[in-house]
């Protein structure tokens, strides 16, 4: 078994001997160690686009935008994924971004999974039909389980999500009351001693 | 009184570093202070007459156990070479996390001496290989064959039984990665496991010196002198593979010297020396003249080094022994300051290792500080401006700015992975082939390069709009926003100069380590060594915590 941090080192090396920057590929070795971290097919996707780069053209976008649409070449997983790791803060007000002809999309998702710990929201993403949610960069839930991840995505839709409750009100209140029965009722002569008392809270 | 940290651009130059010495800091010290409560163990020795064969110690507490695994096996001597292309070695090591089975030792015995060629498991923790002294090692057999304890002289001049070639960990060859331990309190700091296995080492080589020594004549053969062990070490060769380390570990860097900086601030910041506190750190820095006038190398720069050490330790001893008064308040700001104005840098930094000696309630909670969580750190806030990266780069790197890089001599070498052993190496630029290969490391001129571009961007850019553009320089715009929060991330020096001294780098990070004696071979590396005088495994229980100053040999 290859450890994390050989996987880190030898992506960081191909990925600028694949024609990346420094920077640019220590975060594509950041962000394949996640995929594998999670066990996604990050090391095996990175490979097939780097083969496949020698031979094919990719679009780079580097300036996201709310819809983002590459009719001749799909766009590049990696210089797309440090776009929006580098620009999430402004995406994060768009709510809802899409684009179009994406290659390998499990490679661009690992850097949506850590833009989603930037902005301390979840990240819901819709690749084709299938569904998955980054979760703060803890984990990433998908609907992928056991199918292989497409080489190519012809629609991806990111929604940015506002941080809510996963249950209602009454859920809340019902589970509340419960934690009560672990409070003790103070006496008078307690209360009189606590922090504040016999101030004006005016003095 | 409220005592400065030491400015970064005064400390964190090549030349500062690399006059660093051990101190209580360091991490082979914090390693015994750690495991000193731990149960030692030797469970298994199976070497046949030569000492070839297997090994197995280990260190337990509750229900943790940590074993080292040792394989010695026979190489011809035309096969011995510390160089890191060998492919062969006396003996090989692997750190287990637990007790090993006959399965795990079976498939380690296949693993562990290819080294880099071998493939481990998240089982497996640290690596390692170690040659002979072939000359102290043979003498030391036949002397205790022959009834008689080695010579002492010899000995001295070498410090050492075996000499590793290379300590690896987290990850390595498929080892454990650190994070999948990181939160064991008793490895709470940088490099504990490798420690470990350097020390376990060190025991190894004095039961195989005297198992053989018993088998070649077995009426006659005596024990080496428990005295005699404890002032032997390991010894080590280490070349440019460490150098990058310290470049690629920037949060690193700055927690060990910034522990080290806070160490002296706040000993500075004593009022009132004690008595008690007073005489040690005076019998420390007398007892260590021995470490000095013991320190052997034929390298003519350590061998300068070492002879205005020496001078200025004993004009400083001079100085408190007839002008100095401890009475006085803040007592260690004063000495701090004679020796900024009368001392060398190595003199400097030596005196300040040695005055943390008295002192645990300062260092103990900072060697808790030294470890880094370098991933908390990693994403450029791409939100920020162009105007602040550039005032960032104009506080923290004003001498790198006074560089000019359009000067052959400035531009002198550059770094590149080997491709037959993938390490580190340095080459000049305008000699060799592969500079168009270089590595991420000329951090002062890629700086340099950052800075002229953001002189001509516009200030209110977002650091976002300016990397579309700037793609190349992605790595230092990262490091600017590091050293912002973490001002001694950075070594304040040109790292590809003409007049770079590689080994600076080296004895940086070999200070930290707890190395003492360092030995330049050249310009690229050296010999050091580890653990002499420190107490043997089974003594560990209560021992001398001043030992590094108090070797016999």
């Amino acid at each position: 078994m290859r450890s994390l941090s050989e996987i880190e080192t030898t992506v960081k090396r191909a990925s600028k001997a694949a024609g990346y920057s420094w920077g640019v590929s220590e975060e594509t070795a950041k962000s394949i160690r996640l995929l594998e971290l999670f066990s996604l097919p990050g090391v095996k996707h990175l490979n097939e686009y780097f083969n496949e780069k020698n031979q094919n053209k990719f679009e780079n976008l580097k300036l996201i935008s709310e819809k983002n649409s590459s009719l001749k070449h799909p766009y590049c997983p990696i210089v797309l994924g440090v776009s929006f790791l580098d620009q999430i803060n402004i995406l994060e007000n768009l709510k809802k971004i899409e684009f179009k002809n994406v290659a390998y999309p499990v490679i661009f998702l690992s850097f949506i999974s850590r833009s989603s710990e930037i902005i301390g929201k979840k990240i819901y993403v819709k690749i084709d039909e299938k569904k998955i949610l980054l979760n703060l960069n803890v984990n990433i839930n998908s609907s992928f389980i056991d199918k292989e991840f497409p080489k190519l995505a012809n629609n991806i839709e990111i929604n940015l999500l506002e941080n809510k409750d996963n249950f209602t009100d009454d859920e809340w209140r019902n589970l509340y009351k419960l934690s009560e029965d672990t409070f003790v009722e103070e006496s008078d002569s307690l209360k009189e001693g606590a922090a504040g008392a016999g101030l004006t809270d005016n003095d | 009184m409220k005592v400065q940290l030491r400015d970064p651009n005064q400390i964190m130059k090549l030349s500062r570093l690399g006059s660093f010495h051990q101190s209580k800091l360091s991490f082979l010290r914090s390693f015994l202070s750690e495991f000193k409560g731990w149960e030692y163990k030797k469970d298994l020795f199976y070497l046949d007459e030569n000492g070839f064969g297997e090994a197995v110690y280990s260190f337990k507490k509750n229900k943790r156990v940590y074993s080292l695994i040792c394989f010695a096996n026979k190489i011809n001597d035309e096969e011995r070479s510390d160089r890191v292309i060998a492919t062969k070695w006396d003996a090989a090591f692997a750190l287990y996390d637990g007790v090993p089975t006959k399965k795990d030792i079976e498939r380690l015995k296949n693993e562990v001496p290819k080294q880099e060629v071998g493939r481990l498991s998240y089982k497996e923790l640290t690596l390692s290989r170690a040659n002979k002294s072939v000359r102290v090692y043979n003498h030391v057999v036949e002397s205790l064959s022959n009834g008689k304890q080695p010579d002492l002289k010899l000995l001295s001049n070498v410090g050492y039984l075996y000499r590793t070639t290379a300590v690896y960990g987290s990850g390595k060859f498929g080892l454990a990665d650190r994070f999948r331990i990181k939160n064991r309190e008793e490895i709470n700091g940088p490099f504990r496991l490798e420690m470990m296995l350097v020390y376990l080492v060190r025991q190894f080589t004095f039961d195989q010196v005297n198992h053989v020594a018993y088998h070649k004549n077995p009426k006659k053969a005596v024990k080496l002198d428990r005295n005699i062990c404890k002032n032997l070490g390991i010894g080590n060769s280490t070349g440019l593979g460490m150098a990058p380390f310290i470049v690629n570990h920037p949060t690193l860097l700055n927690n060990w010297i910034l522990s080290r900086e806070r160490a002296l601030k706040k000993i500075r910041e004593i009022k009132k020396v004690k008595s008690k506190d007073k005489d040690l750190f005076v019998d420390c820095i007398k007892k260590s003249l021995k470490n000095i006038t013991s320190w052997n190398t034929d390298s003519e720069y350590q061998q300068k080094k070492i002879s205005s050490l020496l001078i200025d330790v004993e004009k400083f001893l001079n100085f408190i022994d007839n002008d100095f008064n401890f009475e006085i308040e803040y007592p260690f700001n004063k000495i701090f300051l004679w020796l900024e104005n009368y001392a060398c840098d190595e003199c400097i930094e030596y005196v300040v290792s040695i005055m943390m000696e008295p002192y645990n309630d300062i260092i103990n909670p900072l060697v808790k500080e030294m470890s880094s969580d370098e991933e908390k750190y990693f994403n450029i806030p791409t939100y920020r401006t162009v105007e602040e990266l550039r005032n960032i780069i104009e506080a923290k790197y004003p001498n790198i700015l006074d560089l000019n890089f359009d000067e052959k001599e400035n531009n002198q070498n550059f770094w590149f992975i080997s491709k037959n052993k993938e390490e580190p190496r340095l080459a000049d630029r305008f000699e060799e082939y592969g500079s168009e290969l270089e590595q991420p490391l000329a951090i002062a001129r890629d700086i340099k390069k950052l800075y002229d571009i953001l002189l001509v961007s516009k200030n209110s850019l977002s650091i976002a709009e300016f990397l579309t553009s700037n793609s190349e320089l992605r790595h230092v715009v990262r490091r600017v926003f590091i050293v912002e929060k973490f001002p001694y991330s950075e070594i304040q020096d040109n790292t590809i100069g003409k007049d770079l001294m590689p080994i600076d780098m080296l004895r940086l990070k070999l200070s930290f380590f707890g190395a003492l004696k360092f030995d330049p071979r050249s310009d690229k590396w050296l010999r050091i060594c580890m653990f002499q005088g420190a107490p043997l495994p089974n003594e560990l229980k209560n021992y001398d915590e001043h030992w590094v100053y108090k070797t016999d040999i």
